[in-house]
């Protein structure tokens, strides 16, 4: 299982990566951790013509966090972002979702941005960028554009990029103030795609009621499957909020199928299973936050 | 037609060396065949059984999914970098044959580097810890129970020979030598 | 005095290699080697109309491309038949290359050799094969129903076709005042060692010799099997197994076409070749196991006594059948586990499909039938309302009944005769580690906290030690050290350890004088190899009496040297001594030098000798007639049958009431493999057994569709266990010693995985209050079986 030849350019500069990227169009492919792709060369499922190799253009190696969001550099390795303690505080959510995503050393290379592009059905940051309303900055050459996930995932392995440009920037906003979140995957063997995998984000207002409450779920469709949840659990105190009534939303809402793995009925039944004790988890961190500010922390 | 070839400096196992390989030349076969550095392995080629896992810049990384080119200027540390100054068996390496930790010992190489690097982050680990460490690489015939004692062992004998050294690689400015097909 | 060595759990003498970094694996070898690859059939059924390798021809590198019309001789012909049998009517074996027709998705068609394996893929990815596709066969039911055959002149798919019985059973189970029918399923999985196969062959043409490397369980049959294929003389022809990554039955299969063709192509062409098997290849052209489909009729007395058993199965073979019928009559007999089954009859079928070939995986069809055995009492106790392991008790054969003629015919064709072991013992340590009896209340604590847990136990017995020889040779050199070497193989069972710690018990030297070579033609030439855990019985024994024989004969020498009467000697320390005479002394080293009536003084250990006077005098010959020079022999042990080791395992398993996901609490074992030359090895053996269990039964099943397409060929989709998934085992052991060889031991090998599906079913089935009756079960098909039951 060795890859296929191909031309290999190592820029040195963004604006080199994209005018190398133009060039190849098609026949081109990034490669940034490769977590992904080197398997499919290795398996000769795929032989782009050139590869483009990332890894060099130390300006996308980054994760920062400001007022608005969590934003990551095209290089910022799964496992930077898991451990990034800024991040952490304003996106929890992130880390939620990389502890389950495959294996450390897996995620020592494999990158955040990467993950979205490759979009995978089953993997967990489309989600987590879907749930948050979150953005991809993509570059070409002479231009610059930003898609927001409702418009970024169009298919299974499937994205809003075109092939002469590079993903270099994804945003991941923070949640409003009195949010909680939490990610809950059934994976086969522990770090495996997930059979279903389900974040949720709950808001509760100021008298600790759900003000707003969002599930989003991955291997139940082409691509994250957005469930608002406010008709289940909307107004409801915290703690007596039906989550097993969202979770029932959340069936409904999506569309899995068979395959060898598990069925499409029991991929439905776990979104709601995980939708409900997501979304339970959320509501107590979003409490519990909420309870810490009282307390004078926060 | 003969394939382009590429020059890709590495500080391997605390040893500069350099070579020129096809930019298709994955990390695995660059340490093995490249670099007579056989005591990486290969079970799968597609990231999931970590036999292959060797440390670059101090991380756990697949070497079947990395191309040499691509880690070019990269510190890389095998199975034969964590054994002692004089050869022998490094701490994690003898914790392994302590608890018998391995029996055909084909994926061992990655289970040695993987958790060289886990016991720096983490010297005092539990057993439920110690289980989770070694939770991305297969092994066939252990069982892993094992396994899991051979980390606890070698966070003792880390510990024991703490005064000396922190089990990290051998580093010192390194020796320059040419490598390569 | 020599320190106790037999028994202990010392560490591994291959450690420091291996654990170092240091193995040398098939693939560390050759380094200048050029390198194979094969194009394999896309299809799982198809005629091959023409082969086109024009495109591969100018892919810079490309050293030979060959195909079946380059076969000569006897590489053209099939691949042999192993183990032929009188009910295996219909074999069929693979040609190296496809001549004409292809059976399996993976099936090798032509062979590419090249400057590397990067190049040889680019050459194989270039060559257009015309196929006409054919009707696939795929699974069971569509082999039985035969509208579609796998072989043309095999009409109904059926391989083979055998009855075994003892007693009337059908009129047992119809006068039986109680009856069951169940309908039971295994699913296929595979060994899958983490070293996939590999084949590195060197020609020297000066010699006109052949060596071969090759990652496998039996350099000696592969050797065999290369010299009459490649019409080489035997004597020049060597096989060595180097450090092999695991082998679990798949590499027991010789020859492998790959075995046949790399050496032809390293002779043809004069150059080193060296094939090294890949993962995805590794899944579609090395064989598979377990799928079958059993039957089962019983009729059972009010006390769950078992009055007549009847079986029927199908066993699926795949394409081909080189290994012959072992499977599904290990299956056949040990199905009987620890039981006396009234009249028993048993019959299968097995199958031909479109898909990989089956061959033993540890285990070997064991796990097939003591999954029939187990659920059926488990289905026993569930009608009569009875605790499950008191059915299981009723029936077993008491220890007092041993040797226990079966009145079956075993694998090696021998009677099925178990000659010791004491089940009420083992299954009563087995309840006391679990806590089988304080279970209830371990189950109403958990329903309280709303889980829900269950708990299930499995017996088993097993046929070790099968033979029909093994051989070891033990040689004491000059210097004292002693070298032994044996002809099976070794793929991480320790015998580097277990064979010198064998020698150095009988010998009295020190373990670390003892070096072990195993596997190695060079070495040791007859053999039959490591498989159904009969290594440390064969060659164990085997070491043991080729040590005696050297030991007697250092006695004698060293008897005439002290002037002493043997029987008065001792050996400690590798120093031969008088019983209660310190000082009157000589070192085996020197015994050694004696040995040898040629001695040149080339070192001190001969200088030394030259102070003792041995031999016959100056009227009899330097080497008596019944003698021969040096302190060495070889020792063979032939066994009259197998020896029976058993076993029982119990399971406590907690499923999610939502999302059905299964985790394992507790896993118990009791083994008993009789005495125990290194516990720590054999424990490991269990460890690692019980892995392939928990994989077995929770997550391993290789998935084929309808068109004979293998839907998991990879680590990503076919789902072997991580640490996450295996449970930490609590082991405890019985040793009935072995009467039938000298050291009373018996196999080991296999004991962890046998009862794994079978003690699943069980304890999930208790746990969910639901009958499990296929295997392997995922969160998904446990659902799913609830939904059925109504409790979505």
């Amino acid at each position: 299982m060795k890859p296929p030849p191909f031309d290999y350019h190592r820029p040195t500069s963004v604006e080199e990566a994209l005018a190398v990227l133009d060039d190849a169009g098609h026949d081109g492919k990034v490669l940034a951790g490769g977590q992904s792709l080197v398997p499919l060369l290795n398996m000769r499922l795929a032989a782009p013509a050139h590869l483009v190799d990332v890894n060099r253009l130390a300006e996308l190696a980054y994760v920062r966090s400001d007022d608005h969001a969590v934003r990551v550099g095209a290089l910022a390795r799964h496992a930077e972002v898991e451990h990034d303690a800024d991040a952490h505080a304003a996106v929890p959510l992130l880390r939620q979702a990389l502890a389950d995503l495959a294996h450390p050393a897996i995620r020592n290379r494999g990158t955040v941005v990467g993950s979205l592009v490759h979009a995978d059905p089953a993997g967990e940051l489309p989600a987590v960028l879907a749930l948050l309303g979150g953005a991809i900055e993509l570059a070409g050459v002479g231009a610059r554009r930003t898609v927001p996930a409702a418009e970024f995932f169009l298919g299974p392995l499937e994205t809003a990029r075109r092939p002469a440009e590079l993903a270099t920037e994804a945003v991941f906003p923070r949640p409003p103030a009195g949010s909680g979140s939490a990610w809950r995957e059934v994976a086969r063997r522990h770090g495996d795609y997930a059979l279903c995998g389900v974040g949720v984000l709950v808001t509760l207002d100021r008298d600790r009621r759900v003000a707003a409450a969002r599930a989003a779920c991955v291997s139940v469709g082409p691509t994250p499957v957005l469930v608002d949840l406010a008709d289940a659990v909307g107004g409801r105190p915290h703690d007596a909020a039906d989550w097993a009534a969202a979770g029932a939303l959340a069936a409904a809402a999506v569309d899995p199928e068979d395959d060898i793995h598990a069925t499409a009925a029991y991929r439905r039944h776990l979104a709601g299973v995980l939708t409900a004790r997501a979304g339970r988890a959320a509501a107590e961190q979003a409490a519990g936050q909420a309870a810490g500010e009282g307390a004078g922390g926060g | 037609m003969a394939e382009v070839l590429h020059e890709a400096r590495l500080v391997v196992n605390g040893v500069q060396r350099t070579v020129r390989v096809p930019a298709r030349r994955l990390l695995s076969d660059c340490l093995r065949h490249d670099l007579g550095l056989t005591g990486t392995h290969v079970g799968c080629e597609h990231g999931v059984c970590g036999a292959c896992t060797v440390l670059v810049d101090g991380l756990p990384m697949r070497s079947c999914l990395l191309f040499a080119v691509s880690v070019d200027g990269a510190e890389v540390t095998t199975t034969e970098g964590c054994r002692a100054a004089d050869g022998g068996l490094g701490p994690v390496q003898r914790a392994f044959m302590e608890c018998h930790g391995l029996q055909c010992g084909f994926c061992t190489p990655g289970f040695v580097t993987t958790v060289t690097a886990w016991l720096r982050d983490h010297p005092d680990p539990t057993e439920e810890q110690a289980r989770q460490a070694i939770g991305g690489n297969l092994c066939r015939c252990t069982g892993y129970q094992n396994i899991v004692a051979s980390v606890l062992r070698a966070a003792e004998l880390l510990k024991a020979e703490e005064p000396e050294g922190s089990g990290e690689p051998r580093g010192g400015a390194p020796v320059d030598q040419e490598g390569g097909p | 005095m020599t320190t106790r060595i037999f028994g202990e759990p010392i560490a591994r003498r291959e450690d420091p290699r291996l654990a170092g970094g240091d193995g040398r694996f098939l693939d560390d070898l050759g380094a200048g080697a050029l390198a194979a690859a094969f194009v394999r059939s896309p299809h799982a059924h198809a005629r091959v109309l023409d082969v086109d390798v024009g495109g591969a021809l100018d892919v810079d590198g490309l050293v030979a491309v060959y195909t079946y019309e380059d076969l000569d001789g006897r590489v053209a012909e099939p691949l042999p038949l192993l183990i032929p049998h009188p009910s295996l009517h219909a074999p069929r074996t693979a040609y190296p290359l496809a001549n004409g027709v292809v059976r399996h998705v993976g099936e090798p068609v032509a062979m590419v050799v090249a400057s590397d394996r990067y190049v040889a893929e680019d050459a194989a990815g270039r060559i257009r094969v015309a196929y006409e596709p054919l009707p696939p066969v795929v699974g069971l039911e569509a082999a039985r129903r035969a509208e579609r055959t796998v072989h043309d002149d095999v009409p109904d798919n059926v391989a083979a076709h055998m009855v075994q019985e003892v007693g009337d059973a059908r009129a047992a189970i119809e006068a039986a005042p109680h009856k069951l029918e169940l309908r039971l399923e295994v699913e296929r999985s595979a060994s899958t060692p983490l070293e996939g196969k590999g084949v590195y062959a060197r020609w020297d043409a000066a010699d006109r010799s052949l060596r071969v490397y090759s990652s496998t369980q039996t350099s000696t049959s592969v050797r065999m099997a290369l010299a009459a294929k490649l019409g080489v003389p035997v004597d020049r022809v060597e096989v060595v197994a180097p450090d092999v990554g695991g082998g679990f039955g798949v590499k027991i299969v010789h020859p492998w076409p790959e075995e046949v063709l790399v050496p032809w192509a390293a002779i043809r062409l004069g150059r080193e070749v060296k094939w090294v098997e890949d993962r995805r290849e590794h899944f579609v052209s090395s064989a598979h196991e377990r799928g079958q489909r059993h039957q089962v009729r019983v009729g059972f007395d009010d006390d769950g006594r078992l009055l007549g058993l009847e079986v029927e199965f199908l066993h699926d073979n795949g394409a081909y059948t080189p290994y012959g019928i072992i499977v599904p009559i290990i299956t056949s007999t040990q199905l009987l586990g620890p039981y006396k089954p009234g009249a028993y009859r048993v019959q299968f079928h097995s199958l031909y499909t479109n898909t990989v070939t089956v061959t033993p995986y540890r285990g070997a069809g064991r796990p097939q039938g003591v999954f029939a055995m187990e659920r059926t009492m488990d289905a026993i106790a569930a009608r009569l309302g009875r605790d499950r392991a008191e059915v299981r008790e009723v029936n077993f054969i008491r220890p007092e009944e041993m040797p226990y003629d079966h009145g079956l015919l075993f694998q090696d064709g021998r009677p099925l005769v178990y000659d010791s072991g004491d089940y009420p013992a083992s299954l009563a340590k087995l309840k006391k580690l679990v806590g089988w009896e304080e279970f209830e209340v371990v189950r109403e604590q958990a329903r309280a906290e709303g889980r829900r847990v269950g708990i299930g136990l499995a017996c088993y017995v097993e046929g070790t030690g099968v033979g029909p020889y093994e051989g070891a040779h033990v040689r004491v050199e000059t210097n004292g050290k002693v070298v032994v070497a044996t002809g099976l193989t070794t793929q991480g069972q320790g015998h580097e350890t277990v064979f010198a710690q064998v020698a150095a018990a009988e010998l009295g030297v020190a373990v670390d004088d003892v070096t072990v070579v195993t596997g190695d033609t060079r070495r040791f030439k007859y053999a039959v190899g490591t498989f159904a855990s009969r290594a440390a019985v064969m060659s164990g024994n085997a070491v043991a009496l080729a040590a005696r024989k050297v030991r007697a004969k250092a006695l004698r020498i060293a008897g005439e040297a002290l002037e002493a009467d043997p029987g008065d000697l001792e050996v400690a320390d590798g120093v031969v001594r008088v019983r209660g005479a310190p000082g009157t002394e000589i070192p085996l080293a020197t015994v050694a030098v004696l040995s040898n009536p040629l001695r040149y003084a080339f070192d001190e250990q001969a200088r030394r000798a030259t102070q003792f006077a041995v031999g016959g005098g100056s009227d009899a010959p330097p080497v008596a007639e019944d003698d021969e020079p040096g302190l060495e022999a070889a020792g063979w042990y032939s066994p009259v049958r197998s020896t029976f080791a058993n076993g029982v395992h119990a399971a406590v398993v907690e499923t999610d009431p939502e999302t059905a996901e299964v985790k394992v609490l507790r896993y118990c074992v009791v083994h008993d493999c009789g005495r125990l030359i290194n516990p720590r090895i054999v424990e490991g053996q269990i460890h690692g057994g019980v892995a392939q269990g928990v994989g077995g039964a929770l997550y391993e099943r290789l998935v084929y569709d309808d068109s004979g397409q293998l839907l998991n060929a990879s680590f990503m989709d076919f789902l072997m266990p991580y640490a996450s998934e295996v449970p930490k085992v609590e082991t405890d052991h019985l040793e009935t010693p072995s009467p039938l060889n000298p050291l009373g031991i018996k196999g080991a090998g296999e004991a962890g995985v046998i009862p794994g599906a079978a003690v699943f079913a069980a304890a999930i089935g208790d746990a969910e209050g639901l009958w499990i009756d296929r295997m392997p079960i995922s969160p998904s098909e446990l659902w799913e079986l609830r939904g059925r039951k109504g409790d979505g």
